[in-house]
């Protein structure tokens, strides 16, 4: 059902934890619905420069996140916004159709954890404007 | 190599060797077509009778009353329609449980739809049904009462008996789907008041694609489903499945010879099986009934993760289980078992269903409680649910991102 791929990054996930003192936090999904993600970001000039998540969910679920932190990891902000969860899902050879919408939220992780660092930076230079 | 272990009999059960050599001698030599009248067919239909004997036996019924199906899903559509049909006259109301097989609950929804009344009952935090809300849902229109004899995905055993006999003293046609109870602890017509039965072939280590129906003489039922040749005396048309058929009856000779004896072992190994994972493990909850449970049924919710990457890690460790989790349903909503039970979503997502079979052995209960703990742990350690976070989100649905499908 599963590709190598998705199968690996389930056994082996890159990035699981939390990033204590993270510049931005991301989660989507509910537990009510089955996945929950959160995404936690460390940007050093404009770059992500760390990256972690914890996943409640699926084998898809936990692969989509893991695979989404090694894509972005290193990269600008402006190209992780880019990142889609088609690409995530392409990223991993693919995922089961029925798996497609209520597992792929990584990017969606993502983009909400950016969203954050964002919107916190812009308060910060408010304060020191 | 990696070490195999089954522990998903309910789901189905190995073909018992015995049982496959007989179906071959009807494969290979004996492939008459029952219905002919000559020496190829009267051979076919002697070893059809002689099955149906079985059946009919081991449930303490009449041959006559058997009616050879293709499987459960099958006598339960049968069933349900042919009492609703033929019983239009009388009344438009069925009762049934919100924990009932998808072959018996979307049958009564679907004649929902079609000019029928349907009432389905509540159950308890075991997933028992009561016989007093039974008794409560009973109006003059009442046709039919369909409540299956033991939960296939928590196995608790419902009271029968006493819903029969509910049944027949208001002169209500009463149905049991007993395919995951049949093999494994007594089922026998009149004890259980009932008037029509369902059983499998597959759950008692027979072939898949047959199963039975019981329909208790004088029924007021007549065959909706097919239409066709005079097979099974006008009650189920087109060819009998001889193989199955004598697969079947020979599953039956067997699991009625052992029953007593692999009960006592299943139930030892369950037992054993329940106490250390919920010792060995905290957050763990049993769902079913802690009692009145099939004897080789232990049925779990691991709080904080999900159940299909349990069942994947499982599996990575060579060991077979199932879940409830929607993710394994293919649907977003865990198991309406569960839920009816009144089980959080998200607890629900959690399910794990480990069914023993009589190849089962205490050293393969050891391997799942080496196995198991850090699963569960590692999935933990991923998780961002914990025993604070989980209620308070369970609450509310402002976040969720699939609110398309969401219907929290």
């Amino acid at each position: 059902m599963y590709s190598e791929k998705v199968m690996d990054h389930f056994t082996n996930p890159r990035n699981v934890g939390e990033i204590p003192d993270a510049d931005g936090v991301g989660q989507v999904g509910n537990p009510v619905c089955g996945d929950i993600m959160k995404i936690y970001i460390k940007v050093k000039d404009n770059i992500i420069e760390d990256i972690k998540f914890k996943t409640f969910g699926c084998g898809a679920a936990i692969a989509t996140s893991s695979m989404v932190t090694e894509l972005v990891k290193g990269k600008t902000l402006e190209e992780a916004m880019q990142v889609s969860n088609k690409q995530v899902a392409e990223a991993l050879d693919g995922l089961p159709p029925q798996k497609m919408h209520c597992s792929n939220l990584a990017a969606d992780a993502l983009h909400a954890a950016i969203q954050d660092y964002l919107s916190k930076k812009k308060k910060e230079d408010k304060q020191v404007n | 190599m990696t070490r195999r272990v089954y522990f998903d009999h309910s789901a189905t059960t190995p073909v018992h060797p015995e049982v496959v050599e007989e179906m071959c001698r009807f494969l290979k030599d004996n492939f008459g077509n029952p219905t002919s009248l000559h020496y190829f067919g009267q051979k076919a239909r002697k070893a059809v009778e002689e099955a149906r004997e079985k059946v009919a036996a081991a449930i303490g019924a009449n041959p006559a009353e058997i009616v050879f199906t293709s499987g459960g899903t099958e006598a339960d559509n049968m069933a349900i329609h042919g009492v609703a049909y033929t019983n239009r006259n009388r009344g438009n109301h069925i009762i049934t449980s919100a924990v009932e097989h998808h072959a018996v609950l979307n049958t009564v929804k679907a004649l929902g739809k079609q000019g029928f009344t349907v009432t389905i009952l509540p159950v308890d935090q075991y997933g028992m049904v009561s016989v007093e809300d039974v008794a409560a849902a009973i109006t003059d229109k009442t046709i039919l009462i369909t409540i299956m004899h033991a939960n296939n995905e928590v196995g608790t055993i419902m009271p029968i008996a006493e819903i029969g006999r509910l049944a027949r003293e208001r002169g209500i046609l009463f149905h049991t789907d007993a395919v995951q109870s049949f093999g494994k602890i007594p089922v026998n017509v009149d004890e259980l008041n009932v008037d029509l039965l369902t059983i499998s072939g597959h759950k008692i280590y027979g072939p898949k694609g047959i199963g039975a129906l019981y329909i208790r003489k004088g029924t007021r039922w007549r065959q909706t489903l097919f239409h066709g040749g005079a097979q099974e005396r006008l009650r189920r048309a087109g060819t009998e499945n001889t193989p199955g058929i004598i697969g079947l009856g020979k599953a039956v000779e067997l699991a009625m010879a052992n029953m007593e004896q692999e009960a006592a072992y299943l139930t030892r190994l369950r037992d054993r099986l329940i106490r250390e994972v919920t010792e060995k493990i905290d957050h763990v909850r049993l769902t079913g009934h802690p009692t009145k449970r099939l004897p080789n049924h232990a049925s779990f919710c691991f709080e904080f993760i999900e159940g299909e990457s349990m069942l994947l890690s499982l599996d990575l460790q060579g060991i077979a289980a199932s879940s409830g989790s929607a993710c394994t349903s293919g649907s977003l909503e865990p198991s309406h078992v569960l839920l009816a039970m009144g089980i959080p979503h998200e607890v629900a997502h959690g399910s794990i269903r480990i069914t023993l079979g009589r190849d089962n052995t205490e050293e393969d209960i050891d391997y799942f409680l080496e196995v198991m703990p850090p699963i569960v742990e590692r999935l933990r350690a991923m998780s961002p649910l914990d025993q604070e976070t989980e209620f308070a989100l369970s609450d509310r649905c402002n976040g969720c991102r699939i609110s398309h499908t969401c219907r929290a």
